[in-house]
């Protein structure tokens, strides 16, 4: 069996660290913050600017004046604070963000991602992801190994899409494994419980190196 | 009273003419500069060059004067929220230019602090760096981005006084204070206009000096977009 979408992001929580400044993206992403190892000290940023995101608001909390980068109204945690885009990006491009965490259309052996534009469709445009994963000190991304509409292969040894970032990438975890970017290519580090590395492999244009201690997920 | 302070907003604008650049503070619906946006809608101005994080909703934000075809260029980041927008961008009548947001802040930033141009790691290897020098530092390549300016800048804050100085609330803040220093007008709207000598200098989060004109808006709307609530998800 496949992962859950839940259990995808619970797996990318595993590498939420104490003292970590994290950025989440929208979507699945975003769900990593409900499976945060509780005891662990970890502020979310999000782009639009706010350091300590804290969650959704009860009605007597709302306030239009508060949202996150997902325009969804947030509330902030004691300690938090609020700055400008320039701020922000500055904190994003400057190193000072520890993790983001992405969804992918395509991610290549080489850790190159393309999420932002498909050629011949409408373009909404790229947002803030090019400008996380130049910057932050470490890229995850959590995506559907393949199409769930027509199969398509997503990891591949090539993008096919235009790029959102150049050998970015760190971690790939999807529906069917857990996969380093390392120098020669895809690590296959974790595999999900009930599928075997040639099912894997056969569903990943990349050439997969499998880690000798390679193991199912969650274990 | 000071010669910045205006009585409204369709006072405030009496001197932007069609073809002008206009910055839009905001991200999303929050912090828009909603009184002027409403006031250039009415005034009908036309072939504007538009930069704003977002492109509003299409009957909110800048949604509203782009029904109303009175943009030429759009300088945006991220569009999706906006359906009429797609319409006139594959009709042609809408330009485009999608900028990585990081690189929009910074590019506006400099504009305001005089500086031309900067490098910047986001974009290299992308579409983005099409047509733009790139050079290593230490090993890395950066691309060669430019600094945005404007005719205008329509900013919005929740507290300033006669001299322009002004205080953002919460994530209103997000483009308002690098565009209130790049915009060769920057028009204010807040929800409070106070004297002078009120506001804590201390807690000043854009200072006068960038500010030509303000005004208080009179029905803040303060759309939300996504309203989130607890148990929702």
């Amino acid at each position: 069996m496949a992962l859950s979408r839940d259990q995808i992001v619970q797996r990318i929580a595993k590498e939420i660290k104490d003292g970590y400044t994290v950025n989440l993206g929208i979507g699945m992403p975003t769900l990593v913050a409900n499976f945060i190892p509780p005891g662990l000290d970890v502020t979310l940023q999000s782009e639009n600017g706010i350091l300590g995101l804290g969650p959704f608001p009860s009605e007597k909390e709302l306030d239009p004046d508060c949202i996150n980068a997902g325009k969804q109204t947030v509330t902030t945690l004691p300690g938090a604070s609020y700055f400008s885009s320039a701020d922000s990006f500055a904190m994003v491009r400057g190193g000072h963000v520890d993790l983001t965490v992405l969804g992918a259309m395509q991610v290549d052996e080489k850790g190159n991602l393309a999420n932002w534009m498909i050629p011949g469709k409408m373009v909404k445009g790229m947002g803030g992801a090019m400008d996380l994963v130049a910057g932050a000190k470490k890229v995850i991304v959590a995506m559907q190994h393949c199409d769930k509409k027509n199969g398509e292969k997503k990891i591949l040894t090539k993008c096919t899409l235009p790029l959102t970032g150049l050998a970015v990438v760190n971690l790939i975890v999807t529906d069917f494994a857990v996969m380093e970017v390392i120098k020669d290519g895809l690590l296959l580090r974790e595999h999900a419980p009930d599928m075997t590395i040639a099912q894997i492999q056969e569903q990943t244009e990349a050439k997969l190196i499998v880690a000798k201690d390679v193991k199912p997920i969650g274990h | 009273m000071s010669k910045k302070v205006f009585k409204n907003a369709d006072e405030a604008i009496f001197d932007v003419k069609d073809g002008v650049s206009i910055m839009f503070g905001g991200f999303g619906l929050c912090g828009i500069p909603e009184h002027l946006i409403a006031a250039l809608r009415k005034k009908g101005t036309k072939s504007l060059t538009c930069m704003s994080n977002n492109a509003g909703v299409n009957d909110f934000g800048l949604g509203i004067i782009m029904v109303n075809h009175q943009i030429k260029k759009m300088i945006a980041s991220y569009v999706g929220e906006n359906e009429i927008f797609e319409k006139q961008f594959l009709s042609g009548e809408l330009e485009v230019e999608l900028v990585p947001q990081g690189t929009f802040a910074e590019r506006i930033r400099a504009g305001g602090a005089g500086i031309p141009a900067f490098y910047t790691p986001t974009g290299v290897g992308t579409l983005v760096a099409q047509g733009k020098e790139t050079k290593e530092f230490e090993g890395r390549s950066y691309l060669l981005e430019k600094a945005l300016k404007a005719d205008f800048s329509f900013v919005k804050a929740w507290k300033g006084d006669p001299y322009g100085n002004l205080i953002y609330r919460k994530t209103t803040r997000n483009f308002n204070p690098m565009m209130a220093t790049a915009g060769k007008i920057t028009i204010a709207e807040v929800e409070e206009l106070v004297a002078l000598g009120e506001l804590d200098p201390d807690q000043v989060h854009t200072p006068g000096v960038f500010v030509q004109r303000i005004f208080k808006g009179t029905k803040f709307e303060k759309r939300i977009e996504n309203k989130t609530m607890q148990g929702m998800n």
